[in-house]
């Protein structure tokens, strides 16, 4: 089937012939992700030189800021499949959202854990309320709400269309966390990597960083899809095809 | 009008009115957003006239004075604007140094100085190795001497 028909892309959203795609890709996501770490840890430690101000503590921001990228794109994208799941109900835009929370908890968790650690020694402080890690914060309080609204509803129907709810009232947060160091006056410096102006970083700094980004996106995908592999497992066990896999249940 | 068609209207007006109200909140609760005030807030009151306040800008050139407890350390906080004299009494951050930026928490005195309790270096988003930063700093060097040549 041509990938240029409708029909293509609406067949994807069948967990039947998803199942074998993330089943095949994870194994190639894995060597990916190990690839591009060992690469990535390589020019962030070895390639990258010392900054002028900070030495080599600034070297945490190889982990930091695509830590905080991660987790601010997880939590569009899961938005985003929780809408479509909303609207069409479709059962495997709404297992992409759930298999993709955890993940973006995880991210956002390590980008405030590793922006405490890289604050103590440059700003005197592992911790300020300024707008940017409040709203921050609040990012890692909104996955554990989504997760845990989708746990406490015994409905998968009812737990998925109240978690979308909130994931939907919460992307108002994602605009705020990115524009809070132009809006507000913050401890927080600004971006140095935006769309509209070369990246304020040495260029070896910028390869450094992006490869460490490809790294953890080939990791989110690599885990979602093997959190949703379990998923579609367990919510088609009654059905034949799931049974040729894994033999009828006993 | 089919099921999902209502449903996608009723996401997008929702979130349409989400987008207002936070816009209106955010605009309400501008003020207690910033993080700290500038010398330039403080001379035109804008920051508060009683209590600890945080106030933020840039370490004055040549205006650090140590005193010989080794301890308290007196420096001015300047946007360019307006400057104000700070003090101080404690280890100050690593990046601490003149000419950068600096987040300090404290009041004023009776007599009217801003005493500080807690001294926050901020840094810029610009990373880069010694050699270029040096390189930058000789060429604006340059630069200043070919504009002094001119004016004379």
């Amino acid at each position: 089937m041509s990938i240029f028909t409708k029909a293509f892309w609406l067949q994807l959203s069948s967990p039947k012939v998803f199942y074998p795609i993330a089943d095949k890709s994870i194994p190639w996501l894995l060597t990916a992700t190990v690839l591009l770490l060992l690469v990535g840890l390589y020019y962030a430690f070895i390639v990258a030189p010392v900054d002028y101000q900070q030495g080599n503590s600034y070297r945490i921001m190889f982990i930091h800021v695509p830590a905080a990228w991660m987790g601010m794109w997880i939590y569009v994208v899961m938005c985003i499949y929780a809408i479509i799941g909303l609207i069409w109900n479709t059962r495997l835009s709404n297992m992409m959202a759930a298999a993709l929370a955890p993940t973006g908890a995880l991210f956002t968790f390590l980008a405030l854990w590793t922006g405490a650690l890289w604050g103590k020694p440059t700003w005197g402080a592992y911790w300020v309320w300024d707008a940017r890690l409040t709203s921050f914060l609040i990012l890692l309080f909104l996955y554990f709400g989504f997760m845990s609204l989708r746990a406490a509803i015994d409905d998968p129907r009812r737990a998925a269309r109240a978690s979308a709810l909130l994931a939907m009232v919460g992307i108002v947060n994602i605009p705020i966390i990115y524009f809070s160091v132009k809006w507000w006056n913050t401890l927080h410096q600004g971006a140095s990597i935006t769309l509209d102006k070369a990246p304020t970083m040495a260029a070896s700094m910028f390869t450094a960083m992006m490869i460490m980004a490809a790294a953890f996106l080939t990791y989110t995908f690599a885990v979602a899809f093997m959190r949703i592999r379990n998923e579609i497992l367990e919510k088609e066990k009654n059905s034949a095809w799931v049974n040729e896999i894994v033999g009828p249940e006993k | 009008m089919k099921q999902r068609h209502k449903r996608l209207a009723a996401i997008i007006g929702g979130l349409s009115a989400l987008a207002v109200i936070t816009a209106l909140l955010l605009n309400a609760f501008n003020s207690n957003m910033v993080f700290f005030f500038s010398p330039s807030d403080v001379v035109a009151k804008k920051a508060p006239q009683s209590g600890s306040f945080r106030l933020g800008g840039l370490v004055g050139e040549g205006s650090l004075v140590r005193e010989d407890d080794g301890l308290t350390v007196h420096f001015d906080v300047t946007d360019n604007a307006e400057t104000i004299n700070v003090t101080y009494k404690g280890i100050l951050p690593d990046l601490f140094r003149e000419g950068q930026g600096v987040v300090t928490q404290g009041s004023f005195d009776s007599v009217g100085n801003f005493v500080a309790s807690e001294v926050l270096a901020k840094h810029d988003e610009t990373y880069m190795p010694p050699e270029v930063a040096e390189a930058l700093e000789k060429a604006e060097q340059a630069a200043k001497k070919v504009d002094n040549g001119g004016a004379i």
